[in-house]
């Protein structure tokens, strides 16, 4: 029988994550490790840490270890016409994040959507991300945007601006709104509205609320949107954990639509990302849509419960004289019931064990 | 109910900020007991203080430590915690400062030298103007530094500009106003909600 506590947290989950894909009929995509440093020097702006391992290889070209798997994805999937690609992966990446100074390997399962799209796909990559986060934690929230709203309220105003209104929008900062929207020349019922959409945090019931936002035809087509998308996730049983926060930006030169974030308690960041990113294809030269998520793994040990307190459970001692085929078959005995066995002639310093037992030669101990 | 934890900037505002929440209905009897605890709890009001260095607050909260934390806008600014900022206390108020000696000439033909405490808010400010600088991080006594000809001006906190006036320096720039804000942790936000949101509501009720 396969043993799932042997698995790491993140190797567990990655597990359950692609058992899970496969069901869905989504396919295994295993890529190379690496991919020429160019890939990113033109999408530096999607990339989450913009920092990048990069190499020449033998042939003098210069290389980079993938810090993203999408751009990969999109370039590496043939385009088909009319059709549907629909991979999941699990890749090591490698950005740099503040905490580690410098360069860490990041474990990602994630899965993606391309080409033509539709309201159903969107549903199904919504609800795929909120069955991985339930097959890895009881508790989670799942919270959802939709960039037509700021992209339909900001719509007439300077790029500069529209940059620091996301800004102090992703920040929840109501005050800082004002203050930008009153300096920057943007009328005062705007800027009300942008504090009530920063401030928004809840389920359904906020639908009739954003209702009274929606008053552009994007806003109003985002609302469209995210309601159909509800009623999808209600008819799975999915919807209760579901969260409208307006406060999720991401640049919209990438994505566009939908996005999403994934959060479990006592975990001071997400630890799954993802939405629409026509854009990006677009400006990869590829026709359709795209979606898909990505779970970052790496995160997940912190969720471990601090364990039994216990190395092993039985601790087998030997001494030097005794016949080592005995001993090897009194420590398969001891184990046949599951229960781990450490044979040693000492107590391994710093190891704790439930039981120790002494090896009899021909008795029981 | 779970506690909501609480970080407190240590010192003066934190007193100011304990004040401020047991007014909107946060009260923790035992933290106004004089000793030398760190930790703090009134279950009937469902919260938790602590008092750690101002400058870690933003850092107990962005790593959910803390739930909530009261930090000065120029933390925020020069370290850009990934939190919420959910309401301006209007407390701690004073203005982030280009200051230098009274009789200094700006020669915007050579490379200013800025002595701070702020790196980043100071190259940031320079960067939107185009300015070539030189940052010399120091720790404490920035206003040494002019007087003393390391730097040509410094980027600091000024309240009243007392401590200026006495070693013959004078504001120069406001960079920004500077003020006590409430933080979030996002997903605290999110887990806790109803707690948060009601804290944040009582409090901004105060104002």
């Amino acid at each position: 029988m396969f043993d799932e506590t042997a698995l790491k947290s993140g190797e567990r989950a990655s597990a359950r994550l692609r058992a899970l894909y496969r069901r869905r009929g989504y396919c295994p995509y295993r890529m190379s490790r690496f991919e020429e440093y160019e890939l990113y020097l033109r999408n530096k702006n999607f990339l989450v840490s913009q920092d990048i391992l990069t190499f020449t290889d033998t042939d003098g070209r210069l290389m980079a270890l993938k810090p993203d798997v999408t751009l990969s994805i999109i370039k590496n999937t043939p385009e088909t016409a009319g059709g549907l690609q629909k991979v999941y992966y699990h890749e090591n990446v490698y950005r740099t994040s503040p905490a580690a100074m410098g360069y860490r390997e990041i474990m990602q399962t994630g899965l993606e959507c391309i080409g033509q799209v539709g309201p159903f796909e969107e549903g199904e990559v919504l609800s795929l991300a909120a069955e991985s986060l339930a097959a890895v934690s009881d508790r989670y929230l799942l919270d959802v945007s939709h960039l037509g709203f700021a992209a339909g309220l900001t719509a007439r105003l300077p790029e500069t601006v529209r940059r620091d209104i996301l800004a102090e929008l992703g920040r929840k900062n109501e005050a800082a709104l004002r203050e930008l929207c009153a300096s920057s020349g943007v009328d005062h019922a705007l800027a009300e509205k942008l504090c009530a959409l920063a401030g928004l945090y809840g389920g359904a019931e906020l639908f009739p609320r954003l209702e009274a936002l929606a008053e552009d035809e994007t806003s109003r087509a985002a609302l469209a949107e995210l309601k159909a998308l509800w009623e999808i996730m209600e008819s799975l049983g999915l919807a209760e954990n579901l969260r409208l926060d307006f406060s999720i930006v991401n640049d919209m030169s990438y994505y566009n639509g939908l996005i999403f974030r994934g959060y479990l308690p006592g975990l001071a960041s997400g630890v799954l990302a993802g939405g629409r990113y026509d854009n990006l294809l677009r400006k990869m030269g590829r026709q359709g849509g795209a979606v898909g998520f990505a779970v970052y793994l790496d995160q997940l040990e912190r969720l471990e419960e601090t364990g039994s307190g216990w190395d092993g459970d039985i601790l087998l001692l030997y001494r030097t004289e005794d016949d080592p085929a005995a001993v090897a078959k009194r420590a398969r005995e001891l184990g046949r019931d599951g229960r781990t066995v450490r044979t040693d002639r000492s107590e391994p310093a710093g190891l704790r064990f439930r039981e120790t037992v002494r090896f009899e030669e021909g008795g029981q101990a | 109910m779970e506690l909501v934890n609480i970080a407190l900037p240590k010192g003066r505002l934190g007193e100011k900020v304990y004040q401020r929440l047991k007014a909107a209905g946060y009260p923790c009897p035992s933290i106004e007991e004089e000793n030398r605890k760190l930790i703090f709890e009134n279950p009937e009001a469902g919260v938790r203080y602590f008092w750690v260095k101002p400058s870690d607050v933003a850092i107990y909260v962005e790593r959910g430590a803390a739930d909530v934390g009261v930090a000065g806008k120029d933390i925020l600014l020069e370290y850009g915690p990934d939190v919420y900022e959910l309401a301006d206390l209007g407390l701690g108020k004073c203005r982030m400062c280009v200051a230098g000696r009274r009789d200094f000439r700006d020669r915007t033909d050579r490379t200013l030298r800025v002595a701070t405490k702020f790196p980043h808010i100071a190259a940031r400010y320079y960067a939107s103007r185009s300015r070539d600088i030189e940052i010399i991080r120091l720790n404490g006594s920035i206003e040494i530094a002019p007087i003393l000809g390391l730097s040509d001006v410094i980027v600091d906190i000024v309240e009243t500009g007392k401590t200026l006036l006495e070693n013959d320096l004078e504001p120069k720039e406001t960079i920004v106003p500077i003020s006590a804000r409430l933080i979030a942790n996002k997903v605290s936000y999110k887990f806790k909600h109803e707690q948060i949101a009601a804290l944040h509501r009582r409090v901004a009720d105060t104002l």
